[in-house]
């Protein structure tokens, strides 16, 4: 067992914990009961593997960057989670919980999202696997993210607007934790990130973990090495990264880069970034860094990017940074922008704004790459969820 | 360790609570909301302290804890508003909210300043029970606090013997799976449920609230239990009706 990963009370240091009404309190324990075995039977991993590889598409790819190699001064390689089927690294979690959901004998799920992704990603499990879906969405990312909306109701969910607060995705993740509070013995609440009560951190990451484990083997296959020497992620609730870390963590050579949303600036008050700014606190469930006011009461982040625009951050990520094991890095709104331009320019992949945070990261490690280090960038989703926010920002002549 | 809610509950049957949220409809409402209450005679109340993410609660607390926030509610000013309410107040007082502000304003120091108001218990839904007893119960307990556990209608038998067995003041019971304001089962699922309660026959009185409104949940809650709080009804009721005593009487007559 890695002294890095959860314990046995459901923590990560002081983080993480399940700090849930007592009505959730059996759910929460069944779910803690039957979360590892299930998905360490052979049975689980026998379909989600095939579910991956044959559905989703796995593996996606390593490639390696040659021109982002020469700009910035090492090997480059990109983990192409948006060559996903759905678009983005989410569907690999939807799939991983419904089926757990489906072996607990739950055939209603619901969901959060924010921008969208989550929701779609999980409405198309619940087609798939035959599940009732109803996701939650802040009234306000409703009209934000119409195309989104018209998938997820395609596909045969039901989007249900939520109305309390900002009525974004904080709101959203609330009333999907109250209908699971209403609804405890027919639903599962599959989260999109890893954040929640435990289990959720540790199931979500575990999930997640397919990426590095692909990654592992494929940057072997590249360059006869064992391991690289960066791995570079953008962190919302933060299970990309907690995927993209999950097998490296252990290796302590490998540095990990998690790389928060600054928005309009760290200390601009416009800002998602839980971890340089936010302070110690509960939210939805678990003990973790957010943002907050003085006494206590959760702000409303702000993000161009609506899937990192979250007030907290998964209990894992908190402690790994405490403790040193994860640097953390925020780009604003403006070099997200600079540098999913300069993907697209030069390697012709146009990135989902979340992982335009990540390749942002690049510019400002510049200086410590040496030229022979090697550095995986996961780009979590594609781009064509955010085109109206490029043509808006990039290409205002078009609008 | 026993206070003003044991005492309560060795003289009186039938108990009737109320919950408002403090700081709503108007942020200087919290005493004559108090003053009201008790001369309505309402046994025992809860003040709910306002949070942005009121997990457990429906739409009519949640907008009332916004409302409440925006005046400029926070633990500070409410115990501040309190201080004092001993001169008056005879009743128990319960305060009820998240742990998250309550850890922010500092446990220790909430401890402290609930004692020198004369509050006697405390309910925080989202700090799990067993978190309590292991690290603030011997707090709360030099404090003179209760800390009153909720139990559901999904909580198995020996989690409620458990909680019941480690519970000072009372079991706040949940009346439906659901949160406040909201009850979905009929009457026979509820009576069912609460007759399983009593035939654990708990150590502790049970009182039970979320979805008691009127005069008939009220009798049906009394029936099967020691009494029934009421909150999204008053809340409602201040909110179109104000928060004078003549109006507040006239809530508490309705009920009983
Ligand atoms: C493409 C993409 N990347 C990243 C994220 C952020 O989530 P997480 O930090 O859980 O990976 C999202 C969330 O919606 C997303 O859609």
């Amino acid at each position: 067992m890695s002294k890095y990963q959860v314990n046995e009370k459901g923590l990560y240091g002081r983080f993480g914990g399940a700090y849930v009404p007592e009505m959730l309190y059996p759910n929460v324990e069944n779910l803690k009961a039957v979360y590892l075995d299930i998905i360490n039977s052979e049975e689980f991993q026998k379909e989600f593997k095939r579910l991956m590889v044959d559905y989703v598409g796995r593996p996606t790819p390593l490639f390696y960057a040659s021109k982002l190699s020469k700009i910035f001064g090492a090997n480059i390689y990109l983990k192409r989670e948006d060559l996903a089927h759905t678009g983005a690294h989410k569907i690999n979690n939807a799939i991983g919980q419904a089926l757990i959901a489906i072996k607990m004998g739950k055939n209603r799920i619901i969901a959060e999202t924010g921008a969208g992704q989550h929701g779609v990603a999980t409405a198309t499990a619940c087609a798939l696997l035959g599940l009732k879906c109803r996701v939650y969405m802040g009234e306000v990312d409703i009209k934000r993210q119409a195309p989104n909306v018209a998938r997820m109701r395609m596909l045969g969910a039901e989007v249900v607007p939520a109305l309390s607060g900002n009525r974004t995705l904080k709101d959203a993740t609330n009333e999907a934790l109250r209908d699971w509070i209403s609804n405890p013995d027919d639903t599962f609440y599959i989260i999109g990130s890893a954040v929640g009560p435990h289990p959720y951190p540790d199931m979500v990451a575990r999930l997640q973990s397919i990426i590095s484990e692909e990654m592992k083997w494929q940057f072997t296959e590249h360059t006869g090495k064992a391991l690289p020497d960066y791995v570079v992620a953008c962190i919302g609730g933060g299970s990309n990264a907690a995927g993209s870390f999950y097998n490296f963590v252990d290796e302590e050579s490998v540095k990990l880069i998690a790389v928060e949303a600054a928005g309009l600036g760290l200390d601009s008050g416009e800002t998602a970034a839980s971890m340089a700014r936010g302070t110690e606190g509960i939210i939805h469930g678990s003990r973790t860094m957010l943002m907050q006011t003085d006494d206590g009461q959760i702000t409303e982040p702000y993000s161009i990017s609506a899937g990192l625009d979250y007030p907290g951050v998964g209990p894992w990520h908190s402690y790994l940074n405490e403790i040193g094991r994860e640097t953390v890095l925020a780009a604003t709104d403006q070099q997200a922008l600079e540098a999913a331009s300069l993907l697209t320019r030069e390697e012709g992949i146009i990135p989902a704004l979340e992982s335009a945070h990540a390749l942002a990261a690049l510019p400002m490690l510049k200086d410590k790459f040496k030229p022979t280090d090697n550095v995986i960038v996961t780009i979590s989703g594609r781009g064509d969820k955010d085109m109206a926010t490029y043509i808006h920002r990039l290409m205002p002549e078009c609008e | 360790m026993k206070n003003r809610i044991d005492e309560m509950f060795e003289k009186k049957q039938n108990l009737l609570s109320i919950y408002f949220t403090a700081g709503f409809p108007k942020l200087e409402d919290t005493m004559p909301v108090l003053r009201g209450l008790e001369k309505s005679g309402v046994d025992f109340v809860e003040i709910g302290m306002p949070f942005s993410d009121p997990l457990a609660d429906g739409p009519v607390i949640q907008l009332a804890s916004i409302d409440a926030l925006n005046n400029g509610m926070c633990i500070k000013k409410l115990m501040e508003q309190i201080k004092e309410m001993r001169k008056e107040i005879t009743m128990p007082v319960i305060l009820m909210g998240y742990i998250n502000p309550v850890m922010h304003y500092g446990i220790e120091k909430f401890a402290q300043d609930a004692e020198s108001a004369g509050v006697d218990g405390v309910i925080l839904p989202d700090l799990p029970f067993d978190e309590y007893v292991e690290k603030y119960k011997e707090m709360f307990d030099s404090h003179k606090l209760h800390f009153i556990p909720l139990i559901a209608p999904q909580s198995p038998d020996e989690r409620i013997r458990h909680i019941d067995s480690l519970a000072e003041g009372f079991i706040y019971t949940v009346a439906s799976a659901g949160i406040t304001g909201n009850i979905k089962t009929s009457v026979d699922y509820r009576t069912a449920y609460f007759e399983r309660i009593r035939n654990l026959k708990l150590r502790n009185k049970a009182v039970i609230g979320f979805g008691i409104k009127d005069n008939a949940s009220y009798k049906h809650a009394c029936e099967h239990a020691d009494g029934a709080i009421i909150g999204t009804a008053f809340v409602n009721y201040v909110k179109e009706n104000g928060t004078s005593e003549e109006a507040i009487k006239k809530f508490v007559g309705s009920i009983r």
